[in-house]
């Protein structure tokens, strides 16, 4: 091996997801760190690179900063990093461990996410006052007052999007359609029932035009990710996962800010991940990408160059995303079906890891060598990509 | 303007002013639509700022005319929370304003079906109260523009 310290991801583990209310917010982080540490065999105790952030669902557990998680568990990082730019916080989170790796800064790196949302805060996530205040500061003084909500935010890059490209309800609904064939492979999966495109149009509009089957659920659930030197994973029970290339970008924060909105940063963050690993779209076996609501998949697949700019609608619809196309998509049944707790980023790697292992069952890639993971934070505000790879293709 | 439309902002979310905001937010009470101009870049930008987003420099305000076409909507036809939950249905828009900047706002006095992208409005003020008043946007007879 000629990259001693080329950046791995040797341990992944899931807490219980879905609906879980045995398991309180910072009990999600341990039981993913713990099934994480377990499942690669490094020590708690030579973790020395530590990141977390907070649930992403606005809720104040206690634990919502890496230092606090940290103290949990006992770990006394001599690198940290708590950067929260929303749900694809997770794909940032890789790129930053991997650059700690890489220099030094830190050789064992320990990620989490824990999330009790749904247990806690209910189903109103996506449909409520976006700070529940009576008074706001900051640039959202300027929605505020309008009653614009999460879902509409989402809503208006898919009218937009409609009007530019002609996209059609019929081929966001698609989207959400696949998610739900591969969640019914899933056994943890949250939703499981099969559904078509006509269940997505009849099902109730919140925001014209996402009807509720267009948005991702509201979950429990937690994450974790270990990552360490290729040098010391030759020690570990697991083939490591190559991080191949990594990018984050952002094009604005709240959703009037939007430059475009049908075009996302993803076009900079995957073109500079894509580079990095020396790789294009073609060479992706398969891709785990954000899906808040079928929009952002859309938005995402063009913007990473996995079809033309406008041709989102008739690719997903296509079956290129889905079981035995050419780029299956969200193979655990993604936010829209399986698991979304306020922030899906770490669900998008695991399952790219799994993936790459060969062990995702029936929803497995056939020789899936090269993996994508790309997170949308925020209203489609931050974005960043991660590239995957086998040992056999370093 | 009819008269319930202070009622529905009265009930809102309302905006926690800063130094900057001060001045949006006090041009609307006295009937001006306030955003910045860089007088060196030439500049326009909103949500105000105390530095130029261009040039990094001082930026000035004006006053639109406050003409404007919907860029994207959307209806909310869902809220899981007071006073919005009982205001259902209602359009929230990205309107883009003469001379070049966008802001979002409700499109009001129009049957919710009835907007769509490209559609002209004009901004009314809504006065709330002595503190807040809401720009709002009402649909243009196209003929009358044109």
């Amino acid at each position: 091996m000629a990259d001693r310290r080329a950046p791995v991801i040797v341990g992944i583990g899931l807490s219980d997801c879905g609906v879980a209310p045995h398991l309180d917010a910072a009990q999600h982080h341990a039981l993913a760190a713990s099934r994480a540490i377990a499942d690669c065999g490094v020590s708690i105790r030579e973790i020395d690179g530590f990141m977390s952030t907070n649930t992403g669902g606005g809720v104040d557990t206690g634990y919502d900063q890496a230092p606090m998680m940290a103290e949990y568990f006992g770990i006394q990082p001599r690198w940290t990093d708590g950067t929260m730019i929303g749900g694809s916080t997770f794909e940032l989170y890789v790129q930053h461990a991997a650059a700690a790796i890489r220099t030094g800064r830190a050789d064992t790196v320990l990620i989490t996410y824990g999330s009790d949302l749904l247990s806690r805060a209910g189903r109103r996530l996506g449909t409520s006052s976006l700070r529940g205040a009576t008074s706001v500061p900051g640039a959202a003084q300027y929605e505020a007052p309008y009653g614009s909500i999460l879902i509409g935010a989402y809503a208006m890059a898919a009218r937009r999007h409609m009007h530019e490209y002609g996209t059609t309800p019929e081929q966001l609904a698609s989207i959400a359609v696949t998610a739900r064939t591969y969640a019914g492979w899933n056994p943890s999966a949250q939703h499981s029932d099969p559904i078509t495109v006509d269940d997505v149009l009849e099902s109730r509009m919140v925001a014209d035009p996402l009807h509720k089957l267009d948005c991702c659920i509201v979950s429990d659930g937690g994450g974790a990710i270990v990552m360490t030197t290729a040098e010391r994973a030759r020690d570990l029970a697991r083939a490591p996962i190559h991080v191949l290339g990594a990018s984050s970008s952002q094009t604005h924060w709240v959703i009037s800010q939007m430059p475009d909105f049908t075009r996302t940063s993803a076009t900079q963050c995957g073109t500079e991940a894509f580079t990095e690993a020396r790789l294009g779209p073609a060479d992706i076996d398969t891709a785990q990408i954000y899906d808040s609501f079928t929009i952002t998949t859309l938005l995402l697949l063009e913007d990473l160059g996995f079809c033309e700019k406008g041709a989102g609608g008739p690719f997903a619809a296509s079956g290129a995303i889905g079981p035995g196309g050419s780029l299956p998509v969200n193979t655990d049944g993604g936010g829209l079906s399986a698991c979304h707790p306020g922030m899906r980023g770490i669900f998008l790697i695991a399952e790219a890891v799994r993936q790459l292992r060969g062990e995702a069952g029936p929803a497995q890639v056939p020789d899936c060598e090269v993996a994508l993971a790309c997170g949308s934070g925020a209203f489609l505000s931050c974005m960043a990509a991660v590239i995957l790879g086998t040992e056999a293709t370093v | 303007m009819t008269s319930n439309w202070n009622e529905w902002y009265a009930e809102r979310p309302r905006p926690e002013r800063d130094h900057i905001s001060q001045v949006f937010w006090d041009g609307l009470r006295d009937g001006e639509l306030r955003y910045q101009a860089c007088p060196e870049c030439s500049t326009v930008q909103f949500y105000p700022r105390a530095i130029c987003t261009g040039c990094g420099g001082d930026p000035e305000w004006r006053s639109s005319t406050g003409h404007g076409t919907v860029h994207t909507f959307t209806v909310v036809r869902q809220h899981g929370s007071a006073p919005f939950k009982s205001q259902t249905p209602y359009v929230v828009a990205m309107i883009d304003v003469e001379p070049g900047f966008r802001m979002m706002g409700n499109v009001v006095d129009v049957d919710v079906d009835d907007v769509v992208i490209d559609m002209p409005v004009q901004v009314e003020f809504v006065r709330v109260d002595d503190e807040l008043t809401i720009p709002v946007w009402r649909p243009i007879d196209r003929a009358i523009r044109s």
